[in-house]
């Protein structure tokens, strides 16, 4: 990953305590480009939300510097940010209309009636809500909230935006509209969003980079398709995406590969990521699309034999588990085309997979 | 399809195709309609809820309801002439134009049943009843009435005449026919500073009897005063309470419930101790040098004790609705509105305080009600200038005996408090209103 010059957030050292006991957030280290969209990507409780809230100015930072287009504002209240802000519960103002919501921040800035009239309607025909104008925030639908809210926090122009899982209370085909506008908008605005959330596909979909979080410490900050394709290390494998866990023992390292022995002594060609050199124990990571059934003999480093106890049929693809390796938890998955292997339950198989797919990790 | 069809919405179903009744009624499957068939289901359960609070109705009906309405009636009940006096009254209303004395028939049956009622000793109420409509009727009654069962002769025109010469005048006699009526409105008036003069004319009390519209006035001016004052102290207690951390919070909850658990009359009697020329507060002033020991302010048995004791002790009510509002407004708020660009004085004054104002209204309401009907405060630290109309109330309850007055004062109170709700309900709106 490139260095960014000239970063327009950057987190310098940062860590937070609340109690003076544990610390939420560990030596924060992140750089956010201009016009990007960067998710913040985590467990429950992994300090998502405290970033977001020291980044916005509503806590500070326990040790270490925020700096917004390169100067420091922990002196900056959080009213002179210019920071956009959506909130997890989106927290528009339950008296006032979807009108007054929106032109709230352009009446505190002391705009004039027919220039706010004309960028609130702006900002609601964004979001597809120019008619929705007089009603009340409780007489909205979860989505035209989350819009609502949306619409608030862009309309004043912020150079930066700043998301809590905002769509976190939406059922399934809205999220996905809603993520779809979300980076329309962020496209067509070229503002720099920093965005929260637990679910990994929406970050997938949807960010230019992501920071996966786990215990106050970035775990692996990534474009999507190098996080989902090459995990640093057995956190973010679990995380991001499913993943077959083997254990082992490295063996011999050769070049980029190392030579695994699983615990029942099968030996596996991995890619050798992350382990600790022969001897020692490591987890190998393997996608469960990765794997392919009845391969031509020589023709994969990584051949074993399966036993099928399960198939269930997903629809787009057909989900299987196996035992191998003396695991029964081993999940492959077979794309639904035309000419795909029809599994059985009961069914003895060979299975085979490259060893670039297969990355061996710190256990 | 047939249960599909009837469950569709009416105009659906009327330009159906399948089977049954195509008339727009909705109906179950075996052809009852629906609305039948579900009165039917909710009537069990309207029986079940009716009958979880009947014990509770019965006694508010019986107890206070029922108490409240027999009272308000006295308020225009005027019985006492209508029974003790009936034929005069029936006569003098028939025969006399209101030009100069009745017959001498009138003073023959008033003689007749004068001599009757004294006999059982109930004479005194006519009098009584008559002193309301004006001062002095009391003793002429009772002493026409011995006089003439003792001693007098007829013919009792002239007799009466001599006893006394108001008898001779057409106002005692006018003032005699406006006061029998079944059903008067001279409490209401008099409660009102008005009156019936003998002709029969609404008009004013003379100007030293007029007392209740000030009374009124002075009722409502201090109980708005002590509503004022309650909020503008209770809204920050309320605020501490909902945004401080539990503990404190919890603590801070009993202190304001503590008026609660103490007796009223000790809390009255306490803020006397403190307040009198005597009082400890005084001492501390005279103490400090704040003022000599001649000059001891007077806070207690006036209007200014009055308003310190209401205000405290009706704290609470106002405190309670706001706190349990402002617990359910979410600290959020007051955060996107400072992440929008609001300074947090602003940010608190157009997103918080909004939000409060369904508790500020009951609480408001609340604590102005109970104010109006305060009784025993003013009565014990009010002396002469903190009474209220309701400690009027009770006295014509319980020293004068004016059951009629007092019942017009308590229901025109009454309609007042019910006129400021419906203004409130109109402006606010009572659904907006949370008591907790
Ligand atoms: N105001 C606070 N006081 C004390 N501890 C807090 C406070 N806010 C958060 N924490 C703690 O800090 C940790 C991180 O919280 P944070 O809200 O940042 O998590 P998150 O990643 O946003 O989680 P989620 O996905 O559930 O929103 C948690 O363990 C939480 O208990
Ligand atoms: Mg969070």
């Amino acid at each position: 990953m490139a260095e960014i010059t000239d970063p327009f957030v950057r987190f310098q050292n940062v860590q937070k305590s609340y109690d003076g006991e544990t610390l939420v957030v560990k030596n924060l280290q992140l750089d956010i480009a201009k016009g990007e969209f960067l998710t913040l990507l985590g467990p429950s409780g992994s300090g998502k939300t405290t970033c977001l809230m020291m980044l916005a100015g509503f806590e500070s930072p326990t040790h270490g510097e925020i700096m917004l287009d390169g100067h420091p504002i922990h002196n900056v209240p959080p009213h002179k940010r210019g920071i956009g802000m959506v909130f997890q519960n989106y927290a528009l103002f339950p008296h006032m209309t979807v009108t007054e919501n929106v032109g709230y921040p352009l009446k505190v800035r002391g705009i004039g009636r027919n220039e706010m009239a004309r960028r609130v309607d702006r900002a609601l025909t964004m979001v597809e809500l120019g008619h929705l104008g007089g009603r009340r925030p409780a007489q909205l639908s979860g989505g035209q909230q989350q819009r609502v809210a949306l619409a608030r926090a862009l309309v004043f122009e912020p150079a930066l935006v700043l998301l809590d899982e905002p769509l976190g209370a939406l059922d399934k085909n809205l999220r996905e509209q809603m993520q779809y506008e979300l980076k329309h908008i962020h496209a067509t605005l070229g503002v720099t969003m920093v965005y929260v959330t637990h679910d990994q596909t929406e970050a997938l979909t949807m960010s230019d980079r992501i920071a996966v979080f786990d215990d106050g410490i970035i775990q692996q900050l990534d474009e999507p398709s190098t996080l989902y394709e090459e995990p640093s290390n057995a956190f973010v494998a679990q995380f991001i995406g499913e993943n077959n866990r083997l254990l082992g023992t490295v063996e011999s390292v050769d070049g980029t590969d190392c030579i695994v022995q699983t615990d029942n002594g099968d030996p596996i060609r991995a890619l050798n990521v992350r382990t600790t050199g022969p001897g020692g124990r490591t987890l190998m990571s393997l996608r469960p699309e990765r794997i392919s059934i009845n391969p031509n003999p020589g023709s994969m480093p990584n051949i074993l034999p399966a036993e099928v106890l399960e198939v269930i049929y997903v629809g787009d693809h057909i989900r299987s588990r196996m035992s191998v390796c003396g695991r029964d938890d081993f999940i492959v998955k077979v794309p639904n085309w035309a000419g795909h292997v029809h599994l059985r339950r009961g069914e003895k198989v060979e299975i085979g997979w490259f060893a670039s797919d297969c990355r061996a990790l710190d256990a | 399809m047939a249960t599909a069809q009837s469950a569709l919405p009416s105009g659906a179903a009327s330009g159906g195709p399948s089977g049954g009744p195509t008339d727009g009624v909705l109906r179950t499957n075996d052809g009852v309609p629906l609305k039948t068939t579900l009165r039917r289901v909710n009537r069990r359960q309207k029986i079940i809820a009716f009958g979880l609070v009947l014990p509770l109705f019965l006694f508010i009906l019986i107890t206070f309801l029922a108490p409240i309405g027999m009272m308000l009636f006295r308020a225009v009940d005027n019985p006492v002439l209508q029974e003790q006096i009936p034929r005069t009254v029936a006569l003098l209303n028939e025969t006399w134009d209101g030009e100069g004395l009745p017959d001498d028939a009138v003073y023959d049956t008033l003689a007749e049943e004068m001599i009757q009622q004294y006999k059982v000793r109930e004479i005194a109420k006519v009098g009584t009843r008559l002193n309301y409509e004006q001062g002095g009727l009391r003793s002429l009654i009772t002493s026409t009435a011995r006089t003439i069962a003792r001693r007098a002769e007829p013919p009792w025109k002239e007799a009466f005449i001599k006893i006394d010469e108001r008898w001779g005048e057409p106002e005692t006699w006018g003032i005699i026919q406006n006061a029998a009526p079944r059903y008067t409105l001279s409490f209401v008036l008099a409660a009102l500073d008005l009156r019936y003069d003998w002709q029969g004319d609404i008009v004013s009390q003379p100007e030293n009897e007029q007392i209740y519209v000030k009374m009124f006035v002075r009722t409502i001016w201090i109980s708005g005063l002590v509503t004022v004052l309650c909020l503008a102290l209770g809204f920050p207690v309320g605020y501490l309470l909902a945004n401080l951390p539990m503990r404190q919070s919890n603590l801070l909850m009993i202190l304001v419930l503590l008026p609660f658990w103490t007796s009223l009359l000790v809390r009255t009697t306490t803020w006397i101790v403190l307040l009198q020329t005597e009082g400890v507060l005084n001492d501390i002033m005279v103490w400090v040098g704040l003022i000599s020991d001649d000059g001891r302010v007077q806070m207690i048995y006036n209007q200014l004790g009055t308003i310190i004791a209401m205000t405290h002790i009706l704290l609470p009510f106002m405190v309670l609705p706001i706190f349990s509002v402002m617990k359910t407004i979410s600290p959020s708020h007051m955060r996107a509105a400072r992440s929008l660009g609001a300074t947090p004085p602003r940010a608190f004054w157009d997103v918080y305080v909004p939000q409060t104002l369904p508790g500020i209204g009951a609480g408001s309401i609340l604590v102005f009600i109970l104010s109006v009907g305060y009784y025993i405060t003013p009565a014990l630290v009010g002396g002469r200038t903190g009474q209220l109309i309701s400690n009027f109330i009770a006295y014509h309850m319980q020293k004068s005996l004016n059951w009629g007055l007092a019942a017009a004062l308590g229901g025109l109170l009454l309609l007042g408090v019910l006129v400021l709700y419906w203004l409130y309900n109109r402006l606010v709106g009572i659904d907006k209103m949370k008591f907790g």
